[in-house]
């Protein structure tokens, strides 16, 4: 207190004119406050958690959590000795989700992995069984797991094995498969089984002998934030992420016991796919999102993401519990002949990166990206600049070059989404509508508004109901 | 089919893909275009341009750049083809960032040096959400907002506590901090008395009256209207009264408000009595003195000769026999003196703003006998500006009132300083002279404020009126000039 009295005081001003106007007419150093009311939420929910006491304890407790979490790469597994799945479930993206509900990329995706496991001899058997409730379906976040696009993971699937060496959290990710007509994306032609099938045989046995045999576990986490010193930024733009994981692999790949032909392929295809990087990003991200999970009172975002049918966003204050709202279609560029009208909606748990602070937030480190919209460099620096004051805190492992090495806007806040009516800023690959087409283009969504209001609702309510 | 198309490969020339997607967009909006594929010739974009029926012919390297394009005309594919050339040449402006300037306290207070203060007058409903981001930064503020929960009001003066800075409001119409005029405060000089004023224009009259005595001020930490009722409890003035006492400038204490909820009155006092500073008080009640005598004794304190207040009394007028006493006030708490000074001289007064309930005028503020309506109560400011800038209100009671033939002597206060109508008197002055009535007015305000006392008083004075630095002196003038008419 004695600070105030000390020295004529620098002002920040929100609200009425006149008052800056006067003060600076007496030579004072003022800062007006680009005010408006808050973009949704009642008054007294919005003050509710303004003033809850536990909050920001709460809020910083979860975020430094966030911040302190690592990420190294332990091992490279089977979905089925991992994930805790039966033996006829298949994993998904996004919230949960019924056959019925699932969108064209998404049931496409559901319908390959039956094949692809001999659930089903034809596409046809396939609906069947999944239409018949034969297949269970539950969400990856359910599992500890993420997967990118549609995230259908199945038994078979070789993940990567995530372990976060401050809360000994495990996290888990299928093998990104490449570009173009990749089941992820809804397709499921014989390409792609074909493909799937040599990673269960050949790549996976080979990562994962390759993996194990590493003195030191690959550091995951500093691999991200080396990327954002390249021009990436980590969800849609995964090139030097995907060059820095080879070298770091090949090495032990070539070690491995295995046909030379095969190495030569595996190098081959990792080197070929510039969003190889992504499915480690992921449960990097997801490794820290889960440790700031079930701290009563905090309104950090914990997890944002969609199955292609909904987008669904959960916090830190209210444990496992979705809000959820129909997913936007993203904006942005199509590759060759497609247009929007051939986008699905937004799909995949690859929003965990946003969650986390980088992709869509970091825009500022790629600016290559903000082209997905026809915006500009200055663009790009505006989202991140806007990310700041949507999030707790910024992240000293993720630094942005262009921004003189500040840190990645990290830790959405409920309420700071609900004040200044911004949402957070997706980037984002696009699936085809069509069951089968595979990736249409990429580009920059935002989550619908709908989920915020819910969450702010429900925070409200557990506020009320303990403060 | 009379569609044309064009599949070339260029060699040497590269772009990554996202410029060409934004080229191929761009091309395929073009009229005539109903096909395009910019793209390097990896094996995907080649079957992807095999699926548009534009695959290329011969050996492709994945280095080259694949042109494939189908349109209606010629005329469109030659135009189309140029595009594409001007598209691939053109070069972005790497531009500044734009500022994002920031849209909530605590995203402004993130830049702010050491040390700030936040102001606050947005919408009620919204106030104590601005005021949390300066608490949770360990910033004071200043809520200028009315219309705040009081159950929000004292939520966040205990984690101001808590957090060791201060709320000054809700309601907070003035303050002076360091020499710096928040909201509607005077320009006086700076010296060493500090002021905790639960009331704006008590702390004004107060800060004004010490002016004028040679006194200044150090600081004026206002804790808004309701800190000493029963529900707040005081919170904000305990902890302006401790920062008061820890501040090297200030010497003496004037606590200033209306009269307080008598259990809090009492806390206040002993928490002032246990400080290392000491602390006068000038809370106004039925049999206690009035803000000027309070001055008056804290000069006396100070050894400080008390001066004769300015004024420019004007010769009695003919008060018409059985004249009521008109108080308009602008000032809540110069309207509550104003009441407590009369109350024993002529009985009842009723008011919006009454002392007691059952003296409760209701809306009707052109009831018949003595009457102080408050201008500035909230009830009259809804949708409209403080009646310390915008006079109209008060302008069409004293009207109405010369109209009604109401024998009555008008009795009001003008508030002077930043914020306020920067020229009062022009619009009051022929009111005055208009109404004909016999008028008092309180003048408020220094000479070194924008609207200079001496310039309002001449103006004022000129128009008829009596005027007084003092409130209690004009309301003690206005009740002898009513009590004048039996003589």
């Amino acid at each position: 207190m004695s600070e105030l009295l000390s020295a004529p005081p620098a002002i920040v001003a929100a609200g009425v004119e006149v008052f800056s106007t006067a003060l600076r007419a007496q030579g004072a150093d003022v800062t007006d406050v680009d005010w408006r009311p808050p973009g949704f939420g009642r008054p007294a929910d919005l003050a509710q958690l303004a003033l809850d006491p536990r909050r920001a304890t709460a809020n910083r407790t979860a975020v430094e959590r966030v911040l302190a979490a690592g990420s190294v790469l332990v091992d490279v597994r089977p979905a089925r000795e991992v994930l805790d799945v039966d033996e006829r479930t298949l994993l998904h993206s996004g919230p949960p989700l019924t056959w019925e509900a699932a969108s064209g990329p998404m049931r496409g995706a559901l319908i390959g992995a039956c094949l692809f496991e001999g659930w089903a001899a034809t596409v046809e058997e396939a609906q069947r069984v999944l239409a018949a409730g034969e297949v269970a379906l539950d969400p990856c976040h359910h599992h500890r797991a993420v997967g990118p696009m549609a995230g259908v993971t199945s038994p078979s699937m070789w993940t990567w094995c995530l372990e976060d060496p401050v809360s000994g959290g495990r996290a888990y990710c299928n093998l990104n498969e490449g570009l173009g007509k990749v089941l992820r994306m809804g397709a499921f032609n014989e390409e792609v089984l074909t493909r799937l099938a040599w990673m269960r045989d050949v790549l996976g046995p080979l990562l994962s002998k390759a993996v194990r045999s590493r003195p030191e576990p690959l550091d995951v986490k500093a691999v991200l934030a080396q990327m954002l010193q390249m021009g990436d930024e980590g969800h849609n733009r995964n090139r030097a992420g995907s060059l820095m994981t080879l070298r770091d692999l090949a090495p032990a790949i070539v070690a491995v016991d295995a046909p030379s032909a095969d190495v030569a392929d595996a190098l081959r295809f990792i080197g070929g796919n510039e969003h190889f990087y992504l499915n480690l990003g992921m449960p990097t991200a997801k490794l820290a999102m889960d440790a700031a999970r079930d701290v009563p009172g905090s309104t950090l975002v914990t997890v944002m993401s969609r199955n292609g049918t909904e987008f669904g966003i959960q916090t830190a204050g209210t444990g496992d519990r979705w809000f959820t709202a129909p997913a936007n279609t993203p904006v942005g560029l199509f590759l060759g002949d497609f247009g929007p009208e051939d986008a699905n909606p937004d799909i995949g748990d690859s929003s965990i990166m946003e969650t986390y602070g980088v992709g869509g937030f970091s825009m500022a480190a790629a600016p290559a990206i903000v082209r997905f919209v026809g915006g500009t460099v200055p663009d790009a620096l505006a989202t991140t600049e806007r990310m700041y004051q949507l999030t707790l805190a910024e992240n000293p492992a993720m630094q942005i070059p262009v921004l003189g090495f500040r840190g990645a806007p990290t830790g959405i806040d409920v309420l700071a989404v609900a004040r200044t009516g911004w949402l957070p800023q997706i980037n984002t690959g696009m699936a085809g509508r069509v069951a089968g087409t595979g990736q249409v283009g990429a580009g920059l969504v935002q989550p619908p508004q709908e989920c915020f209001e819910q969450a702010l609702t429900a925070l409200a309510e557990e506020s009320r109901a303990v403060v | 089919m009379s569609d044309r198309t064009h599949v070339s490969l260029r060699s040497g020339v590269y772009a990554d893909s996202v410029r060409l997607m934004q080229v191929s967009r761009d091309i395929g909006a073009r009229d005539g275009v109903t096909a395009v594929l910019v793209a390097m010739a990896t094996p995907l974009n080649l079957e992807l341009a095999a699926g548009m029926g534009l695959a290329p012919d011969g050996v492709v390297a994945p280095d080259q750049l694949l042109v494939a394009l189908r349109a209606t005309d010629d005329d469109a594919l030659a135009a189309a083809l140029t595009a594409v050339d001007a598209a691939l040449a053109a070069r972005e402006s790497a531009g500044r960032a734009q500022v994002v300037p920031a849209r909530t306290v605590g995203a402004a207070l993130a830049d702010a040096a050491h040390p700030a203060l936040a102001v606050v007058s947005v919408p009620g409903p919204y106030a104590a959400l601005e005021a949390a981001d300066a608490i949770a930064a360990g910033r004071s503020v200043l809520v200028f907002s009315d219309g705040v929960p009081v159950e929000q009001e004292v939520a966040l003066k205990r984690s101001a506590h808590d957090a060791g800075v201060l709320v000054m409001g809700p309601d907070c119409g003035t303050a002076i901090v360091s020499g710096l005029a928040l909201g509607f405060a005077n320009v006086v000089r700076r010296g060493p008395v500090g002021l905790v004023a639960a009331s704006g224009t008590g702390a004004q009259q107060v800060s004004c009256l010490l002016d004028a005595a040679g006194v200044g001020v150090s600081h004026v930490l206002g804790v808004g209207g309701r800190d000493l009722s029963a529900a707040v409890g005081g919170l904000a003035t305990l902890d302006a009264l401790a920062a008061l006492a820890d501040d090297p400038g200030t010497e003496r204490v004037l606590l200033v408000s209306k009269p307080p909820a008598p259990a809090v009155a009492e806390r206040v006092a002993d928490a002032a009595g246990r400080l290392a500073v000491p602390v006068r008080s000038a809370v106004l009640g039925p049999e206690r003195p009035d803000l000027t005598a309070a001055v008056e004794a804290l000069l006396a304190d100070l050894g400080v000769a008390i001066p004769e207040w300015p004024s420019r009394p004007h010769a009695a007028d003919a008060v018409p026999p059985g004249a009521v006493l008109k108080g308009f006030y602008s000032g809540g708490t110069l309207a509550d003196e104003a009441m407590l000074l009369a109350a024993p001289v002529l009985g009842d007064v009723r008011s919006n703003t009454p002392l007691r309930r059952e003296l409760d005028l209701g809306t009707d503020l052109r009831a018949r006998g003595h009457v102080v309506v408050d201008f500035g109560d909230d009830a009259l400011t809804v949708g409209r500006a403080h009646p310390m800038i915008d006079p109209t209100l008060r302008l069409e009671a004293i009207a109405a009132l010369a109209d009604s033939g109401e024998p009555a002597v008008l009795l009001l206060d003008v508030v002077l300083g930043h914020g306020a109508d920067p020229d009062p008197a022009a619009a009051l002055a022929p009111a005055l002279q208009a109404a004909g009535l016999p008028a008092v007015v309180a003048l408020v305000g220094t000479e070194a404020d924008p609207q200079g006392w001496s310039r309002q008083a001449d103006a004022l004075a000129e128009a008829g009126a009596a005027v007084f630095a003092s409130n209690a002196q004009a309301a003690r003038h206005a009740l002898e000039l009513i009590g004048s008419r039996d003589e």
